[in-house]
C-alpha cells in the first residue's frame, strides 16, 4: 500500500515548466529521499502535495483514495506535515506554546499551558525528540528548532512528513541526532519524504530515492541497490568529479592580519570577540563553524561593511581597519558575499551593470564624472564569455538569472578584477553540482595563481577538499586551527559544537 | 561603432520596457472610459465633453500654447519627484521646494537693478535652483545621518517653505496693493515670452533641458549609476563601495533644485512676479506626473503634457459643456489608481493564496 501516490504531476510557471508528468509513490512507513538539483522541481512537488501550489494536472491518492488538496489545511487535515528551510516559529514564546500555538488547548478561556506542556512531553518523548518545553525559542539551537517543527506537525496528528532540505543549517553531530530521530519516527510508522540535494545523505538514512531533474522524473532506486556515484549522474546527467585536485600548496607571505578583532552585530550584541588570522599568498585558509557564530561579522568587518569595535586589519601589511569599502576593495581585495541577491547583486540592473559594481568609478568605465558605458559592454561581454554566464544578453537584468548564473556573475566580477585576495562566504550554497564543481575551480586557480582564499564555509564537505588550513570560529572566536589532511570530520563537528578537541 | 550604438537601442528598450509603456497608457485610455461613464450618469454627453476638452487643449495654437504653459511647471515637479525615486526617495516636498524657489528667484530678479539680461536671467535661475536644493538638503542629510524618514520631513519642510514666503510675500516684499505678491521682477530677469498673446514662457525650454539633463545624470554619469544602485540596493551598493548617505543627499539636492528651477521658472516666465498661492499644487501633482511616467525623464513629459492638457481643456470643457473641472482630477485620480493596478492585483492574488502575511 502506498501512503502516497502522486499521478502525472504537470505545473507550469510562467516560462518553466515545473514539474512534466512526475508520477511517484512512497510506501508507508519508508524513508523516501526526493534528490535533485536546485530548479530540478523537488520542492514545487511537495509544496503541490502540502496544498500550496495546485497542479496543473495528475491526481494525489493517499492510502489508495484519492484526495484533493487546495490549501494547506487541507493538507493537516489529511495527515500530512511540512517542516520547511526557514522555520515558523515565534521566538519570545516557549516551545510548548509554539507547538499548540492555533489550535490550544483551552481551560477557561485561557492557554492551558500545564496541558500543552504535558502533551508536548508525551509526543517528544515517543518519538525520542528531545526538547525542553519551557525553553524560549529565541534561547535553543537551530538544531532544537528543527524538532520544535516536527513536533509541530506531530502535534497536528501527521502521519506523513515532508523534511525539505533539513539538513542545510545543521552540524554534522545534529545531523547524525536528525538521522535518529527520523529512524525512530519510522518505527513509530510514520512515512517520511525527505528533500535534498546532497549525495551522501540520503545513503545514510533512506530505503528510496527518487531522483529529479530539470522537472522530470530520472527514476526511483532502492538504497541497497545503488551507490554514490550513480546517483551523481542520474541527478546531472553526467560523469561528475567528485574529488577536487589540488596541487600541494606552498604558503607565502602574509597578505592579510587580523589581530584581536571585535565587532557587534546589527542587534547590538557581540558577534567577534578577538579574532586572531594569518591569511598567506597562495593558500585557502577555510573558516569552519556553525552559521551565526561571527561568520557574517567577520567578512563584512575585513571588507568595510561593519565597523570594528577592537582590533585589527592589517592588509599588505598596512593598517586597513575600518576603512572604506572602497578602500578595501583599492587595496586588492574581492568579496563573494554570502547572500547573493542582497548583498551581492542589484537585481534589477543589467548584467553589464552589475559586473563593473565596485569597479565602476575607476578607468576605463568612468572617466570620473562621466561613465564609458560603451567599455562597460566590452568588458562585460569579455566575462560573459571567460566565465560561461548563461544569459540571453549583457542587457538583460540578472534577476532573471538562475542561482548558478547569479552567482557566476559575482564570481567573474569579484575574480574578473584580478584582486590579490578573495573572501568568499558561503560560496556554493543553493548551487547545484555543476555550478559547485565550476566555482571550486576558479577557486583553487587563484590559489594556485599565488592568490590568497579566505573561504567561509558552513559544508564541511567543501572546507575539507579545498582548504590548506583550517580554523574553526565558535561565538566570535577561533577555537582552533586543524590541517584538513588528518583532521575527522567528528573533531571538527566538536570544535564547531564549541567542546575542545 | 556600430556595435556601440546597437547596444544602446537595446538598452533603451530593455529599461523601458513594453510593459511599463503599455501598463501607463491602458491606464490612461481605462482612466477616460470611466470618466466618460462619470460623465454619462451625470447627465452630459462623454462625447461632447471629450470634444469640448480636446479642443481646449490642443484647438488652436494659443490653446496648444496655454496647455504647454501648464505643462512647464509639472515637468520640472515630476523630474522632482521621479529623480528622487530613482535613490529609493519619497520626495514629497516639491511644493515647498517650488515655493521657496520660486520666492529666491524673485528677490534675485527684483534686488538687482542694471545688470544685463545675460547674468541677471542666469543669476535668477540659479538661485531659485540652489534655494531648492538647499530646501532638500536638510531633509537628505535627516535621512542620511539619522535615518529620519523623509516624506515626513519634506512634508514639515514643506509647511516652514510656504509659510515663510506667505510671510515674505505679506511683508518685507510685498507689492503695493491688497495681494500677497511681490513687485513685477526687472526685465532683465525675465524668461522671454514665446508666442504673443500667449502665456508661453522660455520656462518651456528650461523644462526640456532639465529632462535631458537628468536623463544623461542617470544614465550616462558615474553618479548616476551610484544615485540608481543605492535605488534598487542599498546593501549592494554599499558592498560595492557606494557611500549610500552621499548618494542620498546628493539625490535629494537635485531633485530640490528642479523643483526650485520650476518655482523660478514659474515667477520669472509666467507670472513675472512672485504671487502667494501661485501653485496649485504642482510639486503635488508632480507625483502623479512621475508615477504616470514610471520615472522617466521622457515619461515625465509625456504625463506631465497629459495632465497639462486635462488642465487646460478642462476650463474649456467647464465653459462649453457645464461639466464641471472636477472631472479633470478624477480622471487624474483614476490614471493614478489604474498605473498602480497590476502590483495591487498581484498582492490581491496573493492574499487570496496565501493570506494577508505573504502577500507583501
Amino acid at each position: 500500500m502506498y501512503a502516497v501516490e502522486m499521478r502525472h504531476i504537470t505545473k507550469r510557471f510562467p516560462g518553466v515548466l515545473a514539474n512534466d508528468d512526475i508520477t511517484f509513490s512512497v510506501l508507508k512507513g519508508e524513508i523516501h529521499a526526493l534528490l535533485g538539483e536546485n530548479g530540478a522541481g523537488k520542492t514545487t512537488l511537495m509544496n503541490i502535495l502540502y496544498g500550496l501550489y495546485k497542479q496543473d494536472s495528475g491526481d494525489i491518492y493517499l492510502n489508495g483514495q484519492k484526495v484533493d488538496i487546495t490549501e494547506p489545511n487541507d493538507a493537516i487535515r489529511l495527515g500530512i506535515g511540512m517542516i520547511h528551510q526557514h522555520f515558523m516559529l515565534i521566538p519570545p514564546f516557549t516551545v510548548a506554546e509554539n507547538v499548540v500555538l492555533g489550535i490550544e488547548p483551552e481551560k477557561n478561556l485561557l492557554l492551558d499551558r500545564e496541558k500543552a506542556i504535558k502533551d508536548v512531553e508525551e509526543i517528544s518523548q515517543k518519538y525520542g525528540l528531545i526538547v525542553d518545553p519551557k525553553a524560549k525559542i529565541q534561547d535553543v539551537s537551530v538544531g532544537i528548532g528543527q524538532r520544535v517543527e516536527i513536533l509541530k506537525a506531530l502535534y497536528r496528528g501527521a502521519e506523513i512528513l515532508i523534511l525539505d532540505e533539513p539538513t542545510a543549517v545543521l552540524t554534522p553531530q545534529e545531523v547524525e541526532e536528525l538521522f535518529k530521530i527520523m529512524r525512530s519516527l519510522k518505527e513509530e510508522g510514520k512515512t517520511i519524504i525527505f528533500i535534498t540535494h546532497k549525495l551522501k545523505e540520503p545513503m545514510a538514512t533512506c530505503n528510496r530515492i527518487t531522483v529529479l531533474r530539470k522537472g522530470t522524473l530520472v527514476g526511483t532506486v532502492d538504497t541497497g541497490k545503488t551507490d554514490i556515484s550513480q546517483l551523481a549522474k542520474m541527478m546531472v546527467g553526467r560523469e561528475v568529479i567528485m574529488e577536487v585536485e589540488k596541487p600541494p600548496h606552498q604558503p607565502g607571505e602574509p597578505v592579510m592580519t587580523v589581530k584581536e578583532l571585535e565587532a557587534y552585530n546589527d542587534l547590538g550584541i557581540k558577534a567577534l570577540r578577538g579574532v586572531n588570522l594569518i591569511l598567506r599568498k597562495g593558500e585557502i585558509l577555510g573558516i569552519a563553524g556553525v552559521e551565526g557564530n561571527g561568520q557574517l561579522e567577520l567578512v563584512e568587518t575585513l571588507t568595510g561593511l561593519r565597523k570594528a569595535s577592537a582590533g585589527k586589519i592589517l592588509i599588505h601589511g598596512e593598517e586597513m581597519t575600518n576603512h572604506s569599502a572602497r578602500n578595501i576593495i583599492e587595496a586588492g581585495v574581492s568579496h563573494i558575499p554570502e547572500d547573493r541577491r542582497k548583498r551581492g547583486l542589484i537585481l534589477d540592473f543589467s548584467l553589464a551593470e552589475n559586473l563593473i559594481l565596485g569597479s565602476h568609478f575607476k578607468a576605463p568605465f568612468s572617466h570620473g564624472f562621466q561613465m564609458d558605458y560603451d567599455s562597460v559592454y566590452d568588458y562585460a561581454g569579455d566575462l560573459v564569455d571567460a566565465f560561461d554566464i548563461r544569459t540571453t544578453g549583457i542587457h538583460s537584468q540578472v534577476k532573471y538569472l538562475s542561482g548558478g548564473n547569479m552567482q557566476k556573475v559575482i564570481v567573474a566580477r569579484e575574480l574578473g578584477r584580478e584582486p590579490d585576495i578573495i573572501i568568499a562566504s558561503q560560496p556554493t550554497r543553493g548551487l547545484d553540482v555543476g555550478a559547485i564543481e565550476y566555482i571550486h575551480q576558479k577557486i583553487l586557480e587563484m590559489r594556485n595563481g599565488n592568490k590568497a582564499v579566505l573561504l567561509v564555509s558552513a559544508d564541511l564537505d567543501e572546507i575539507l577538499s579545498l582548504a590548506d588550513r583550517i580554523a574553526v570560529i565558535y561565538e566570535g572566536k577561533i577555537v582552533g586551527e586543524r590541517d584538513p589532511r588528518t583532521v575527522t570530520e567528528e573533531e571538527l563537528g566538536l570544535l564547531m559544537a564549541g567542546g575542545s578537541a | 561603432m556600430k556595435k556601440n550604438n546597437y547596444h544602446r537601442v537595446i538598452q533603451l528598450l530593455k529599461r523601458e520596457s513594453v510593459a511599463d509603456v503599455f501598463i501607463s497608457f491602458v491606464a490612461v485610455v481605462a482612466a477616460l472610459l470611466v470618466g466618460a461613464v462619470i460623465v454619462y450618469i451625470s447627465g452630459s454627453s462623454p462625447y461632447e465633453a471629450y470634444k469640448a476638452l480636446y479642443e481646449g487643449a490642443f484647438g488652436s495654437t494659443y490653446d496648444f500654447c496655454q496647455t504647454l504653459t501648464r505643462t512647464t511647471p509639472l515637468i520640472f515637479t515630476g523630474l522632482t519627484v521621479a529623480f528622487a525615486f530613482r535613490c529609493g526617495l519619497f520626495n514629497i516636498g516639491g511644493e515647498g521646494q517650488l515655493y521657496i524657489g520660486g520666492m529666491t528667484a524673485a528677490i534675485v530678479g527684483i534686488s538687482f537693478t542694471g545688470l544685463p539680461l545675460y547674468i541677471h536671467l542666469p543669476l535668477a535661475v540659479a538661485a531659485g535652483a540652489a534655494a531648492g536644493g538647499a530646501w532638500a538638503l536638510v531633509p537628505s542629510v535627516l535621512k542620511a545621518r539619522v535615518g529620519a524618514h523623509e516624506v515626513i520631513t519634506t512634508i514639515m519642510m514643506n509647511y516652514i517653505g510656504i509659510l515663510l514666503c506667505s510671510y515674505l510675500a505679506n511683508y518685507p516684499f510685498k507689492a503695493e496693493g491688497w495681494i500677497a505678491q511681490t513687485n513685477v521682477v526687472e526685465p532683465s530677469a525675465q524668461l522671454p515670452r514665446l508666442v504673443a498673446s500667449t502665456q508661453l514662457s522660455a520656462a518651456i525650454f528650461l523644462a526640456l533641458a532639465c529632462v535631458v539633463l537628468t536623463y544623461y545624470i542617470l544614465y550616462k554619469t558615474t553618479l548616476g549609476y551610484e544615485i540608481r544602485a543605492v535605488g534598487l540596493n542599498p546593501d549592494a551598493a554599499e558592498y560595492g563601495g557606494i557611500s549610500v548617505q552621499k548618494s542620498i543627499v546628493l539625490a535629494l539636492v537635485i531633485s530640490g533644485m528642479l523643483a526650485g528651477l520650476g518655482g523660478a521658472g514659474e515667477v520669472l516666465g509666467l507670472h513675472k512676479r512672485f504671487i502667494f498661492g501661485f501653485s496649485p499644487g504642482y510639486g503635488f501633482d508632480g507625483i502623479a506626473v512621475a508615477v504616470l511616467g514610471r520615472n522617466h525623464p521622457v515619461g515625465v513629459v509625456l504625463g506631465a503634457l497629459l495632465f497639462g492638457a486635462l488642465r487646460n481643456g478642462g476650463m474649456v470643457m467647464k465653459q462649453m459643456t457645464n461639466v464641471p473641472t472636477d472631472l479633470v482630477v478624477a480622471i487624474q485620480g483614476i490614471v493614478i489608481l489604474f498605473v498602480a493596478a497590476p502590483e495591487m492585483f498581484r498582492i490581491f492574488r496573493r492574499i487570496k493564496k496565501g493570506g494577508i502575511k505573504n502577500a507583501f
